[in-house]
């Protein structure tokens, strides 16, 4: 299991931010990507590996409407 | 149909007139306001002491305080004591920065009983405050049709009877542009107030502000569209009000510090060449981005607010509005805005309606345009949304209403609470397009079931029940209002924080106090009552102030620069706020710091919520929210989205929900939504300074300055 945005995701082998991304519908252009603490560049979301446990911050950067 | 525009202007009477000084602006204020009463034909100058500045600032806080003067506790919104005010804001009418057209208007509305202010883009305000004003009352009642010309050119000031002008807005600004022009590129120099049909014949109406567009030589239109303003100014038998300045220039609003507002307004200019492609696209797509983003969230309102998103969306997506726009690279709705996120779809041929067959310019259409008459219809066609964009504009209704009211009535239709009997045959179901535009020119024309269904989501529950035995209950659970406007268009339905966002506004459920559904439902930012509390509290304050000063929000972060993220509160955009207070300084030559973004705005804000205790609707009832926009409403809804709320059940609510029957757990999760909503309420109330019935305590009077006798008086009378 892992954290997305402080809920519970359940983790496979193999995910990396991409597929969390996509799993989650998470499509919004500007966001901020954190594992554990730690930016994430947005090159590297296809090759930043999740592990079982990881806390993922997807922030989104929208405050309008 | 050909129009005579030098016999309109022949027919023109000419009832009363006033020449004056233009004079000059003086850091961001002309220090003057322009009173009208149409019932005695009088034009006056007033002052405006440095007492109201100091604690009303501008636009939205002027006009607050002036129709505070003008009505009494018993004024109903077609009474004519009732104001239509405009006035933009100390910043606005600068030509350096994104978003600085911004006007707002302010009157008591037809739909709440209590004021309403709506903002809009566009040249008006600022060419008012060049002609000489900060700010136009509007009161009184004309006999007949008049329109208002103010000449900033020449120091003069009109009411005229107009009796040959038609009133719907694409012709009506056209033909005054036209007639008050003095060359086609003269024609930039006048912008048109107006307001059609519609907004006569409904109590949705809007206000149109107009301007020429050089390149594609045509008019253009914003809107002032929420509250139904424009339903006032037809009902003070007003066509148009005409504003004509010919001299803007870079410093026409006399800034302080020129240098600053130049070097401010090249630092965003540089942000938004660099960074809006990576980012929302607003200069290609404008506002509609926001339809596929909502619907991939659950966000998007479908079917009367019942579901968040709908497989046919894509069908209404930028995307397919993209191939409809013609981009010309100047598209803003003031001089110097290069997020120019208007767009314009041209040559748009009209296939219903008193107009069919003709080309038309259509602006937009915006997102919430898109979502109202669109998905929330159950109609996902991008023909039809501009169509009924181009009709609502011109018209004069607000898309929001009229989309809002047409999804209640479908959803009323699919309950067998309507039937084609009742609606004088129209086939309301959800997807019916061709019904959803006979019901639009229906409202316009002020007959048949339109005529009814023009009155609003409240008024027509309060029909239903009477005239056709619906349940009153089931009504209030359906029926999006609150405090009888219309919601726009972001489903609360999954954030307890946009739920308060809505119901705990003071105008009534428009976004533009707080849009906090992504840092609560999605990036999970405020988590606790106490956190919610704290964001109701923060953002509805700071949100007031751009209707203080004249600025539009988008700029502020629908662009957000590269580093954005590594800043604390970086969803308040903190570099746009630092560059919000040095501009302030640098146009006033009044020091502030960002805590004055608060200090400012907080004044205005518990003002408001006073005055709707004057007028009677102040208090914790009128912030109840129709329960589709705290959760599930019907079984249907939370089938749809068993899964989600069976697990929040499970984990949050701490019920089992594996053996229960279906309508139990419905029944379970209402009820935990009711409970959450009124604790948030509480914290909410609490945090601003409120009483558990939502007065503004004597003590908050006094922490923002606004304890005035008046103003004390009312809240007394409600501790």
């Amino acid at each position: 299991m892992i954290k997305v945005n402080g809920k519970n995701v359940d983790w496979n082998e193999g995910m990396t931010i991409e597929t969390v991304l996509e799993k989650c519908n998470y499509t919004y252009p500007s966001i901020v990507v954190s594992v554990n603490g730690t930016v994430i560049h947005k090159d590297k979301y296809s090759t930043t590996v999740i592990n079982d446990g990881d806390d993922v911050k997807v922030i989104h950067m929208v405050a309008g409407g | 149909m050909a129009y005579n525009i030098e016999e309109m202007k022949n027919a023109h009477k000419l009832l009363t007139e006033m020449k004056y000084d233009v004079g000059s602006v003086d850091k961001g204020y002309t220090n003057r306001t322009l009173y009208i009463n149409l019932s005695e034909n009088k034009i006056e100058s007033k002052p405006v002491t440095e007492e109201v500045k100091e604690k009303f600032i501008g636009g939205r806080g002027f006009g607050l305080y002036y129709l505070w003067n003008a009505v009494n506790e018993n004024t109903k919104w077609n009474d004519p004591e009732n104001e239509v005010i405009i006035s933009s804001g100390p910043i606005g009418g600068i030509t350096q920065y994104p978003g600085t057209g911004k006007s707002l208007v302010v009157s008591l509305s037809p739909l709440t009983g209590v004021p309403i202010d709506s903002n809009v883009g566009g040249y008006f305000g600022p060419y008012l405050k060049f002609s000489g004003w900060d700010a136009l009352e509007l009161q009184g009642k004309a006999e007949k049709d008049v329109i208002i010309y103010i000449d900033g050119d020449n120091g003069r000031i009109s009411i005229e009877e107009a009796p040959l002008e038609e009133t719907d807005s694409h012709l009506i600004a056209e033909h005054l542009t036209e007639m008050y022009s003095d060359s086609d590129y003269g024609k930039r120099n006048i912008s048109v107030v107006s307001a059609g049909k519609g907004a006569e014949n409904s109590h949705v109406g809007l206000l149109n502000f107009s301007f020429w567009d050089l390149k594609r030589k045509a008019l253009r239109i914003k809107q002032a569209g929420r509250g139904g303003i424009g339903t006032v100014f037809r009902d003070k038998k007003v066509k148009a009000i005409v504003v004509k300045y010919s001299n803007t220039k870079g410093d026409s609003n006399k800034p302080a510090d020129r240098n600053k507002v130049v070097e401010l307004g090249i630092k965003l200019h540089k942000e938004i060449h660099d960074l809006d492609d990576k980012q929302n696209r607003m200069r290609k797509t404008g506002t509609a981005y926001l339809t596929e983003i909502m619907n991939d969230y659950d966000l998007l309102p479908t079917n009367n607010f019942k579901f968040g998103s709908h497989p046919d969306a894509h069908k209404i997506s930028s995307k397919e509005f993209s191939k409809w726009f013609q981009l010309s690279g100047s598209d803003g709705c003031w001089f110097g805005c290069t997020l120019a996120c208007c767009k314009v779809v041209p040559d748009f041929e009209v296939l219903t309606g008193p107009y069919k067959g003709q080309k038309v310019v259509v602006d937009g259409p915006e997102y919430e345009t898109v979502a109202a008459v669109g998905s929330n219809c159950g109609i996902f066609d991008s023909q039809y949304v501009l169509e009924s964009n181009f009709y609502c504009d011109t018209y004069g209704v607000d898309t929001i209403s009229v989309g809002n009211i047409t999804g209640f009535c479908m959803d009323c239709y699919e309950e067998g609470i309507l039937d084609k009997e009742k609606t004088g045959g129209l086939e309301l179901t959800f997807g019916n397009k061709d019904a959803a535009l006979e019901l639009l020119h229906q409202m316009a024309r002020g007959e048949g079931f339109g005529k009814i269904a023009g009155l609003g989501v409240r008024k027509l529950k309060a029909l239903f029940v009477k005239e056709y035995g619906a349940d009153a209950e089931f009504l209030d659970d359906i029926g999006m209002e609150n405090k009888g406007l219309e919601y726009s268009m972001y489903m609360p339905k999954e954030s307890l924080a946009q739920q308060g966002g809505y119901a705990l506004t003071n105008k009534g459920p428009q976004h533009d106090e707080a849009w906090l559904i992504f840092m609560d439902m999605v990036n999970n930012q405020i988590p606790t009552f106490e956190d919610k509390a704290e964001a109701l509290f923060y953002f509805p304050i700071f949100r007031t102030w751009f209707g203080l000063v004249g600025l539009c929000k988008l700029p502020w972060n629908d662009v957000v620069p590269a580093d954005n993220h590594t800043r604390e509160n970086a969803q308040n955009v903190p570099e746009h706020q630092e560059n919000y207070v040095q501009m302030f300084t640098a146009i006033t030559g009044r020091k502030m710091e960002n805590a004055d973004l608060i200090n400012q705005s907080a004044p205005v804000y518990h003002f408001q919520r006073v005055f709707n205790f004057r007028m009677g609707y102040g208090s914790r009832e009128n912030d109840s929210a129709p329960t589709r926009s705290i959760g599930p409403a019907t079984l249907e809804e939370y089938l749809s989205r068993e899964e989600r709320y069976d697990k929040q059940l499970k984990e949050i609510v701490g019920i089992d929900p594996t053996e229960m029957k279906a309508e139990d757990k419905f029944q379970a999760m209402r009820k935990f939504r009711r409970d959450q909503y009124n604790q948030l309420c509480d914290s909410v109330y609490a945090r601003r300074g409120w009483t558990k019935n939502a007065v503004p305590t004597l003590e908050t009077l006094k922490q923002w300055g606004i304890d005035f006798t008046e103003v004390v008086d009312v809240v007394k009378k409600h501790l």
